[in-house]
């Protein structure tokens, strides 16, 4: 059967890695190429490329990390983050990540990700989904999406965006949850298993992890197919090493 | 001794990443080179066919490639690789595309995941995507330092059934048993992606490039 993935995350911004606690508060947390490279060496499964970059001059500094991490590492690359257009797509792929992760520009233009996953097939296509709960307690359980790092409301339901998303062909879901995200509290894994039981996608899990048995609820409560995290990892408080052994310890499938 | 390694490019898929990994286990002289033409296929020392995307477009793009007979002659001649699609259009019909008649080199449908949900209780997703065990069969050359059931990273939904089960090199678990590797004399074609599968996949990829037929 397939192992649960472990995939750490790399901020990166103007080609350096960061990692902001509520997207405030960013520290510097090392060259992506050779955080890559170690992260390869501990045993990630994957690894998720997230461009900050506000400029739009820094831009191309994402395909050279790309590139760079590509020619080294052998397993597989996400790259998200200003992936607006399919020359967008074409130019990650091209640079040798194997899937891009659309976000935004999936929210105003939706059918952007039909044309995608019909041009450059669904396994290179994630969705990335930033929810937060919007349901006062007593009520319902209710996420909505939201833009700009959580700040604008989108009025889109988070289950209906994912199925819409997964009905226009693609290929996994990277779930953040916008109330966790930079907090170390563990992720929203009743968000997470709401998304897991109405897609039948695989969804990685993202926003939250502080210890390693967050990573093993956002499997076992959440039903994630993967579990993304990132300072935890940057910050050498854990390694991947260490994660995977933990939670084969606990259950879990891993590739170690 | 140097040689000249040569990645089959029909145009399906992104060949940069099955390149670099290449290279990154040649030899120090080893030319590692990425081509559609037949003439450098079949006057290079081995020969590495992989391929991703939909049968029939796969099959179309080989065929505008006019790369049909230099495909088959390769399989037939030298220490040859294939990779995802590269292992599933050396049978003779995949099931994909509604019935798509591949190169048939060897008998056997493709056919699609049945899905479903395993005896653990998970939901096996299609596309078949993440990393699995892969089971050897035999002692084979191209396993050389990679332990039993190993885990490679795969990405499909559709799988070979050989009609000759001795074909089968490895088999991989997924709501059935398939042979997620095939061999015979100087071929080797496997469903998962080397490329990608650290450093099982880096060790399979030497192995290849060392390979005395």
């Amino acid at each position: 059967m397939l192992a649960k993935r472990i995939i750490p995350c790399l901020d990166v911004d103007a080609g350096r890695v960061v990692k902001g606690v509520k997207f405030v508060d960013i520290r510097d947390a090392g060259d992506p190429v050779e955080v890559a490279r170690r992260y390869n060496e501990e045993g990630a499964d994957e690894i998720t490329f997230l461009d900050i970059t506000a400029s739009s001059d820094d831009r191309e500094t994402i395909v050279h990390v790309v590139e760079q991490v590509a020619s080294e590492v052998f397993i597989p690359l996400t790259v998200g983050g200003g992936i607006r257009k399919a020359d967008d797509i074409r130019r990650m792929l091209n640079a040798g990540a194997d899937k891009v992760a659309i976000n935004t520009a999936a929210v105003f233009n939706p059918e952007f990700v039909k044309e995608a996953t019909e041009r450059f097939g669904s396994q290179c296509i994630v969705v990335a989904i930033d929810a937060k709960q919007v349901s006062a307690e007593g009520e319902p359980m209710k996420w909505e999406i939201f833009t700009h790092g959580g700040r604008k409301p989108t009025g889109l339901d988070a289950i209906e965006w994912a199925k819409r998303m997964s009905d226009y062909g693609a290929g996994e879901i990277l779930l953040t949850s916008m109330d966790r995200d930079g907090t170390k509290i563990g992720f929203d894994n009743k968000l997470t298993r709401a998304i897991v039981e109405a897609v039948p996608i695989p969804v990685i899990a993202s926003g939250g992890v502080g210890n390693l048995d967050h990573l093993v609820d956002g499997v076992k409560l959440g039903g994630a197919d993967a579990v993304l995290a990132a300072s935890i990892f940057h910050f050498a408080e854990y390694s991947i090493g260490e994660a995977k052994q933990f939670m084969q310890g606990q259950g879990v499938e891993v590739r170690l | 001794m140097t040689q000249r390694i040569t990645v089959i490019d029909y145009g399906m898929g992104n060949l940069r990443s099955v390149a670099k990994a290449v290279e990154h286990v040649a030899g120090a002289g080893d030319e590692v080179l990425v081509t559609d033409d037949p003439a450098l296929i079949l006057t290079s020392d081995r020969v590495v066919f992989p391929g991703q995307g939909a049968a029939r477009d796969c099959m179309a793009a080989i065929s505008d490639h006019h790369l049909n007979k230099a495909i088959l002659q390769a399989a037939h001649s030298k220490p040859f690789l294939g990779i995802c699609m590269g292992q599933q259009v050396l049978l003779d019909f995949s099931e994909e595309n509604g019935g798509t008649q591949l190169l048939g080199l060897y008998k056997g449908h493709v056919h699609h995941f049945p899905g479903g949900i395993a005896p653990d209780g998970e939901a096996m997703k299609i596309p078949h995507m993440g990393w699995n065990r892969v089971h050897q069969l035999s002692d084979h050359p191209l396993w050389h330092q990679i332990p039993q059931d190993s885990r490679f990273y795969f990405v499909h939904s559709y799988y070979v059934d050989p009609e000759r089960k001795d074909l089968a090199a490895a088999t991989t678990d997924y709501g059935v048993s398939f042979a997620s590797a095939i061999a015979e004399n100087n071929l080797f074609a496997v469903q998962f992606h080397p490329e990608k599968s650290a450093d099982a996949g880096l060790q399979l990829l030497k192995n290849f490039v060392n390979w005395k037929v």
